[in-house]
């Protein structure tokens, strides 16, 4: 008989740290825009399936999570806002965030291509390529334009949604896709504003690092601008609606203000109130893209009731 | 820290390990019964005549 003794020198990772490998906040964005993209799509699918779909998507998203924590241990652990991940903080091994993000990769790509279509799979295995590979480790590291072209891994989930209620892509489900990718340099600028000596220690090549605050605050207004006819436009095509186009309008009109505002700071202003003005645009931002989506949820909701306007005009 | 503390942390591990298997279980279960039925009841012949299935002249 063998005898089993217990290996009582390192720490005992617990199931929450497992859970957190796999960013749980993130998650709950990716639920929440895949669901609105599987929702909004034409046509009706199977509760169960719909469920299953969104679960695995964000399955998906959390795998991409547990790798990007794998490769990035080593700056995580200098930077103050990721020092207390589950591997930077030693409870889980770098090595078994590695096998945790490709076992539940391979999970979550082959559960959804059974539970929907494999469009929607292959889709899924390509976002947590980009996220993972293309974004972790190539870009990342090399370029401060890192945000601009990762942000896609971002912009991809309500796209799968789609995907996986309709089994093709249309001008609706890009659309969904150009709102959250051109959403996201100014969102992610903004937090590198008032986060840039993390950056800076880790030798991350953000924008604010390679190129200063003042153009990080240009390109932040330029973005925005932009961003804008994708977030009004989508109000012109077969999910958008009287109800998302004045919203889209009141939010581009408050985001534009917000950085123009930023823009126009000098950086001693923004030293001496602790970056308030960066801080309340990075939290708006979220705000922004959590109203736009839940307004596409209520076009659709209007559109099952028969309450639309038979006269909105659908341009796209 | 004490043997006593990681077979408490172990167990806990375990039990929501299980918990998650028979959630997983019973999900491709529900995904396996959605899929069959493809918006259509579950049902066919056996070996008693089954009138309701019968197509109707």
């Amino acid at each position: 008989m063998t005898e089993v003794t217990l290996d009582t020198t390192s720490e005992q990772p617990d199931f929450g740290n497992y859970v957190s490998l796999l960013k749980p906040r993130v998650m709950s964005l990716v639920v929440f825009t895949a669901a609105v993209g599987l929702i909004v799509a034409p046509g009706s699918i199977n509760l169960v399936l719909g469920f299953a779909s969104i679960l695995f998507i964000a399955l998906g998203a959390g795998a991409s999570g547990s790798l990007n924590m794998w490769w990035d241990a080593d700056i995580d652990r200098i930077m103050k806002r990721t020092q207390s991940r589950p591997v930077p903080s030693g409870k889980v091994t770098a090595n078994s965030a590695m096998l945790v993000g490709l076992w539940m990769s391979v999970l979550s790509v082959g559960m959804l291509g059974l539970a929907s279509n494999w469009f929607a799979a292959s889709l899924l295995a390509f976002t947590i390529f980009f996220y993972a590979v293309i974004y972790s480790m190539w870009l990342k590291r090399t370029t401060p334009q890192n945000i601009v072209i990762g942000g896609a891994a971002g912009a991809f989930p309500p796209m799968v949604g789609w995907v996986a209620a309709t089994g093709s892509i249309s001008i609706e489900a890009i659309g969904m896709f150009m709102l959250i990718f051109m959403w996201t340099p100014p969102h992610f600028w903004a937090l590198a504003l008032f986060m840039n000596e993390d950056y800076t220690k880790a030798g991350v090549p953000m924008l604010t690092v390679t190129h200063g605050k003042r153009s990080t605050r240009k390109h932040i207004l330029i973005y925005t601008i932009f961003l804008t006819p994708f977030c009004i436009g989508l109000a012109f095509t077969s999910i958008g609606g009287p109800l998302y186009f004045i919203l889209s309008i009141l939010l581009s009109i408050m985001f534009l203000m917000g950085a123009i505002k930023l823009f126009r700071r000098a950086e001693s202003a923004a030293v001496a109130d602790k970056y308030f003005e960066e801080r309340k645009v990075f939290r708006f931002s979220l705000f922004y893209l959590f109203l736009l989506f839940s307004a596409l949820l209520i076009e659709a909701g209007l559109r099952t009731l028969n309450f639309n306007l038979a006269a909105w005009p659908q341009v796209f | 820290m004490t043997d006593e503390k990681i077979h408490s942390i172990r167990k806990k591990n375990n039990l929501m390990l299980g918990l998650v298997l028979i959630a997983f279980v019973v999900l491709v279960f529900s995904i396996t019964i959605a899929k069959l039925m493809g918006g259509s009841t579950l049902e066919a012949y056996d070996h008693v005549r089954r009138p309701q299935l019968e197509e109707t002249k």
